[in-house]
């Protein structure tokens, strides 16, 4: 298979006719989406002209055309991230409609490189569920690219989907507690969601502010680090975006890894990890034995025993209040003009947000109410501060932690039914707890049973990034 | 803590939400699970601990007390069908 860079090449050079190629790669979005509903909106419209405009640039041999990082790359953008004049819905119905006035600051870093931008994909009603079934009202479900009866895991679900399906294209997820990771474990692809503050959040739709992370997912850990390399940075008009030095992300992909140390969670392996993933997991840490790195056992027990009651605090507080903006004024779903304001409020909001919506919100608002605010939302934010000490206090010894993506294969639908939202919320045991601390982590698949994907995640200290594309590269060759 | 009906419809009041029969029957006892399991936070010692807002120290970002541009009027109206005279229209406040 030809890589996303070879295929850039090809452009530069007028090897591929742009606008030729993007209408077919239009055509073949429409018909995947018919199968598998990763798109909310196709942005055609906004791609061909994209296409256009390339063409007659690289025609005119314009200046800078040819330095362009992403030239002709299809781009999919999670629908919580705003696309200008494109619909942008973060899957709910309260947002149905809705077409920003301006770009997030990721969609112009990626307009810059020349992106190409495809559409909108499916999630999770504001990204809350980790199977992509929590769609807002009247949207539709996307399914696994290995079984279309089992779930292709979430919030960025559609978005992983289509990574799998799709060549040469690349996708902006967003994670929030392991939106980005475990949908591309359950699709066989990789997902690396940064640091916390690596890339602006500007023009993101807020979940929970303090724990949101826009990130790249893509077959190749290459595609993932370019990607990567476009959208980090500083940015102004993001109050929580870190003011650091820029990486070259790509430059980490191949690097050798040896005498890199690699701590294994112990908490996260036996009791509860279905057996496959498990062998397949230590099989991936072989992997890494083989190309010099050092593996050996650590304690966490906080993050697995303890990150999903902090992580669930923390977020769902934070919902609560984000979501407080939805309310049939300005933007979004209106309805009839009756009533007092709290009444129409009130009415707008009980008919246009769906079920998961409503039980955060709810969890969140007692959360942070008189009376329970000690015990529940500052008592997580505590924890929290344990919870990243112990990490740290890891990362003097080890330059990555590893540990199954997932527990559990992508499930059947039918059986996701049968959980009560706390089981479903248990899904997450490991990934919330790096999303709490802020660290970046990514998805390495490792291999396949049953013939479904499995996944490796790797986690690093703030801003170590390049360690894990380091690694997954590693990973990636022994494959 | 007694999570029961009352306190529920208490919550999703301040919350903005009205809950009908069949969601405060179907949320009642899933919420009651979910607070049961997060309850177990306070088996962990906090004392002295400082809560983390964020998970990576950040320090105020303030800009220059400088005129930008933003939104024209306009455009900060097209987005709703409820406006009037410029403004955005809204229901009864009294």
């Amino acid at each position: 298979m030809e890589s996303i860079n070879d295929f850039i090449k090809n452009v530069k050079n007028d090897e591929i006719d742009i606008v030729e190629h993007t209408y077919k790669l239009i055509e073949e979005c429409k018909e995947i989406n018919k199968e598998y509903n990763y798109f909310n909106t196709i942005s055609e419209e906004l791609a061909l002209s994209q296409a256009k405009e390339i063409k007659k640039q690289l025609k005119n041999n314009d200046k800078n055309i040819k330095n362009k990082k992403l030239l002709g790359v299809a781009i999919s953008v999670k629908d919580n991230i705003c696309v200008k004049d494109v619909e942008t819905t973060a899957g709910s119905k309260i947002l149905q409609g809705y077409k920003p006035l301006f770009d997030a600051h990721v969609m112009q870093k990626v307009k810059e490189e020349g992106g190409i931008i495809i559409g909108k994909t499916s999630q999770d009603e504001f990204g809350f569920g980790g199977f992509s079934v929590n769609v807002g009202v009247g949207f539709k479900v996307p399914k696994n690219p290995f079984d279309e009866e089992r779930s292709c895991g979430g919030s960025s679900g559609g978005a992983a989907g289509l990574s799998q399906k799709l060549s040469n294209h690349i996708a902006l997820g967003e994670s929030t507690g392991g939106s980005i990771v475990e949908p591309a474990s359950f699709c066989g692809v990789f997902g690396l969601c940064p640091t916390y503050g690596r890339v602006s959040r500007y023009g993101l739709i807020d979940f929970a502010n303090s724990l949101d992370k826009i990130g790249s997912i893509g077959k190749n850990i290459e595609d993932v680090a370019l990607l990567m390399d476009v959208i980090s940075g500083y940015d102004k008009n993001d109050s929580t975006s870190l003011n650091v030095k820029a990486e070259n992300y790509e430059s980490y992909v191949k690097k050798p890894i040896k005498g890199m140390k690699i701590g294994i969670i112990k908490e996260a392996f036996g009791s509860g990890v279905e057996r496959e993933i498990e062998k397949n997991v230590y099989n991936g840490i072989e992997d890494l034995e083989e190309e010099g790195a050092k593996a050996e056992e650590i304690s966490l027990e906080l993050p697995i025993k303890y990150g999903i009651a902090t992580y669930y605090m923390i977020a769902t507080s934070e919902a609560s209040t984000n979501l407080a903006k939805f309310c049939g004024m300005r933007y979004g779903a209106v309805e009839k003009l009756e009533g007092s304001f709290n009444e129409y409020f009130t009415r707008v909001r009980s008919s246009n947000f769906g079920d998961e919506a409503k039980r955060r919100i709810i969890l969140g608002t007692f959360a942070r109410m008189t009376g329970y605010r000690e015990a529940f939302y500052l008592k997580a934010m505590k924890v929290r501060t344990l919870m990243i000490n112990e990490y740290k206090k890891a990362f003097r010894k080890f330059d990555a932690l590893v540990s199954p993506t997932a527990s559990i294969l992508p499930p059947k639908f039918e059986d996701i039914e049968k959980l009560t939202p706390l089981q479903h919320y248990m899904i997450d045991v490991m990934t919330v707890s790096p999303n709490v601390a802020g660290l970046p982590h990514l998805n390495v698949p490792v291999g396949f049973e049953k013939n479904l994907p499995i996944g490796m995640l790797l986690i690093a200290d703030h801003l170590q990034e390049g360690k894990l594309i380091q690694l997954g590269s590693a990973i990636e060759k022994g494959k | 803590m007694e999570v029961d009906r009352k306190l529920l419809e208490h919550v999703a009041e301040i919350a903005r939400l009205k809950l009908n029969e069949e969601e405060i029957k179907k949320f009642l006892p899933q919420l009651k699970e979910a607070l049961e399991f997060f309850s177990k936070l306070k088996d962990i010692s906090t004392d002295k601990v400082k809560p983390s807002f964020q998970p990576v120290e950040l320090k105020n970002a303030m800009r220059e007390d400088k005129e930008g541009q933003c939104l024209s009027q306009d455009d900060a109206l097209s987005l709703t069908e409820h406006k009037k005279d410029g403004y955005f229209k809204g229901p009864k406040a009294i």
